[in-house]
């Protein structure tokens, strides 16, 4: 290495330094203004949580010492937290379909390469969430995006029923007891920033809208003391539809000398979905849903630590009907292909970190999906295989008594085995993101 | 040859003896668990700074806001404690407070933290104060074996509870309302209320018959509440622990319902 590199190597090094210098970790939104803690009391590196606050979370937003009830909050508290995310992003696409004369539909297409760039605004969440009382909590939590908004979670929660933390029941609109946490995702971009396994389904199926999303229903959950061992078991259903989903979560922990607190656990997602529905004048009828047939998803998940390193780990298994997979109505059974079958898949990622300290995080990601039968024996097997990986980091400067602020920098890459457009070719999609991830 | 090697030998003993005892200073000791200092800062800068204070004073920034206020490391003065009142507590103490919580104030339960994490936090605390370095370890209370509860015992304990005047701060029928609660005050200067006997709640130093025995022998050291080592015999202690558990047994029995 030259004097010139030699100097290089240097300045980025003290660069890194200044980023990732140790200082305390000061922080907060809603919660930590109620309690007084530091938001990295609990999230190992916001917004993921660690178990003391995942702890917190699994009693209802309630630590215990008395001190929860909202009498006990200074009558000028806000409950309330927002959270934005300006950034600057590239995205890529290496096979779109374009006309091979620009404004001429006739001229015929062919597969091009296309990338946009600039700076863009995420969505606005805004969050308020905490205790109505002792043992009844609550989060609402309003979600506006390009000038239309939804409720993303709004939910009550009823805590330690009979008085035993294993008995908790929450009503509404909440995110499943996921293995891990869409909503708590590190990563943001648009190609990286999902867990494509929960939302995945087989080309030309017909089938739900994966676990991933936040959904409708009921859920009875509990939890041990120090949250080693969970479970969680809920109901859901969307009026007004008329099939009843189930998932279920179980979660057991164990410490390792030396290394940390592992966790490994199951799920399933069982359910049903319509095939076809009743009409009138030929337009389907909400709620007339006919011809039910079931999906699945199930699978496995561990969550490793070792020191300042953690791995999350997940496998998933999940076929659905021949009629769900065909998008084919159950009462014409003769529409289906010949060797028509109920499309299977396995999918995983194993998402990696790097805690430096609670201000500084670094964040890789690999997930795959590999279909292991198609619904039509016409389709290419492999169609639908997907393979995503996605590097970041994000750096804490700010995480003071009432915001915090992380600028993040990702990069994520998709390929979509035999997606493109035109040529069936696999399909590449790059992300790059940078801006700020604040809350306060 | 053989100075320069004996120097060097002097040397690495002086060092190995050296980081040895501060290395000693700066562990925990609970059960088989080693607690490390270096790695309970880590943690307390985590988890305890906003309260406590990056010096441990009990300044930290939160601590304007908190009621009662956050414990200052420093003096090293703790109230749950299994050793003589004015006595630096055990290291399982600190690690008991930590993973309980202190009851009715900002101190959460860190139960959800590793064993080792609290151990290692334990080592951190320690370093605040230089009575960890220089005061010998002392030996803790010894708790006789429990009587059997009885009506004569309860009664017994009534009246000691009477005669040791506990209702000029925790009111005549234990409700924390003595006519001194209003003036209390803790050793910083802080006001403190005397603990509501009949309200149910947890205690701040557990809620075992023996916890109480043993906060009734130590005192709850930085608050008005003494210890009774010298001025009650065991034996009239546990016939107010079982008295005091009666209040409390009420006040369960009427939030059930």
């Amino acid at each position: 290495m030259g004097i010139g590199g030699i100097r290089s190597a240097g300045a980025l090094l003290l660069l890194v330094m200044l980023f990732v210098s140790v200082r305390p970790a000061l922080a907060i939104p809603a919660f930590a203004r109620k309690y007084g803690l530091p938001c990295s009391a609990c999230h190992a590196a916001w917004p993921m949580l660690n178990n003391f606050g995942q702890t917190f979370k699994d009693n209802g937003y309630q630590l215990g010492n008395g001190r929860d009830a909202p009498i006990y909050q200074q009558p000028d508290y806000w409950p309330i937290t927002f959270r934005v995310t300006p950034q600057w992003h590239r995205e890529s696409n290496d096979r779109v379909a374009v006309d091979k004369i620009a404004g001429n539909t006739s001229s015929g297409q062919v597969e091009a390469s296309v990338a946009s760039s600039g700076f863009d605004t995420s969505s606005i969440d805004i969050l308020t969430g905490g205790t109505l009382s002792n043992n009844i909590s609550f989060l609402i939590q309003p979600f506006i995006n390009n000038g239309s908004s939804s409720l993303a979670q709004t939910w009550v929660r009823f805590d330690n029923l009979a008085r035993t933390r294993w008995l908790n029941l929450k009503v509404g609109k909440f995110e499943l007891d996921e293995p891990i946490s869409q909503e708590r995702n590190l990563l943001l971009s648009n190609i990286g920033g999902s867990y494509y396994n929960y939302f995945f389904t087989p080309p030309g199926d017909r089938s739900f809208a994966g676990l991933g999303g936040n959904q409708l229903g009921a859920e009875l959950s509990g939890h041990s003391e120090n949250d080693y061992t969970r479970y969680s078991v809920a109901l859901i259903n969307t009026f007004p539809n008329q099939t009843y989903n189930a998932y279920a979560n179980f979660t057991q922990s164990f410490e390792l000398p030396k290394l940390g607190l592992q966790r490994f656990g199951a799920y399933a997602y069982l359910g049903q979905s319509p095939t076809y529905f009743q009409t009138s004048g030929g337009a389907p009828i909400a709620g007339g849903g006919l011809g039910n047939r079931s999906f699945y998803r199930a699978g496995a998940y561990g969550m490793w630590y070792v020191g300042k390193f953690d791995f999350d780990t997940f496998y998933l298994h999940g076929q659905d009907n021949v009629f769900l997979g065909n998008g084919v109505p159950a009462n014409q059974p003769s529409a289906l292909p010949a060797g028509a079958a109920g499309p299977a898949w396995n999918g995983g990622f194993v998402e990696a970190h790097y805690t430096y300290n609670p201000r500084f995080i670094l964040i890789g990601k690999y997930e795959l999906i590999r279909m292991s039968r198609q619904a039509n024996p016409g389709i290419r097997s492999d169609l639908g295989n997907l393979d995503n990986w996605a590097v970041g980091y994000r750096w804490y400067p700010i995480m003071n008594p009432r915001a915090g602020l992380a600028w993040v920098q990702e990069y994520s890459r998709l390929l979509n085995t035999g997606a493109a457009p035109l040529s069936g070719r696999d399909d590449i999609n790059g992300s790059l993101l940078m801006g700020f991830d604040f809350d306060f | 040859m053989r100075v320069v090697a004996h120097k060097t030998s002097v040397t690495v003993a002086f060092i190995i003896l050296f980081s040895g005892l501060s290395g000693y200073a700066q562990e925990s000791h609970i059960g088989s668990l080693v607690g490390n200092a270096k790695h309970g800062k880590a943690l307390y800068q985590r988890y305890c700074i906003f309260c406590h204070g990056p010096q441990g004073d009990g300044n930290g920034e939160s601590a304007p806001y908190l009621d009662p206020k956050p414990r200052d490391f420093t003096k090293a003065t703790f109230k749950c404690r299994s050793t003589p009142s004015g006595d630096l507590p055990l290291d399982s103490d600190l690690y008991d407070t930590i993973t309980r919580g202190v009851h009715a104030s900002g101190m959460p339960s860190w139960r959800p933290l590793l064993r080792q994490e609290r151990a290692d936090l334990v080592a951190y605390i320690k370093t605040f104060s230089p009575r960890f370095r220089e005061e010998p370890p002392v030996a803790p209370i010894q708790v006789p074996p429990e009587p059997p509860t009885s009506a004569e015992s309860v009664k017994r304990g009534s009246q000691v509870f009477q005669s040791m005047n506990c209702g000029l701060c925790h009111g005549k029928e234990g409700r924390g309302n003595g006519p001194s609660a209003a003036s209390l005050t803790d050793t910083r200067g802080y006001p403190i209320r005397p603990f509501d006997l009949t309200s149910g709640t947890r205690l701040k130093c557990g809620d075992s018959d023996v916890g109480i025995f043993r906060d009734l022998t130590t005192g709850l050291d930085g608050t008005p509440m003494p210890s009774f080592a010298s001025a009650l015999k065991p034996d009239q202690i546990w016939d107010l622990v079982h008295y005091i558990a009666t209040l409390r047994a009420a006040a369960k029995a009427a939030d059930a319902r």
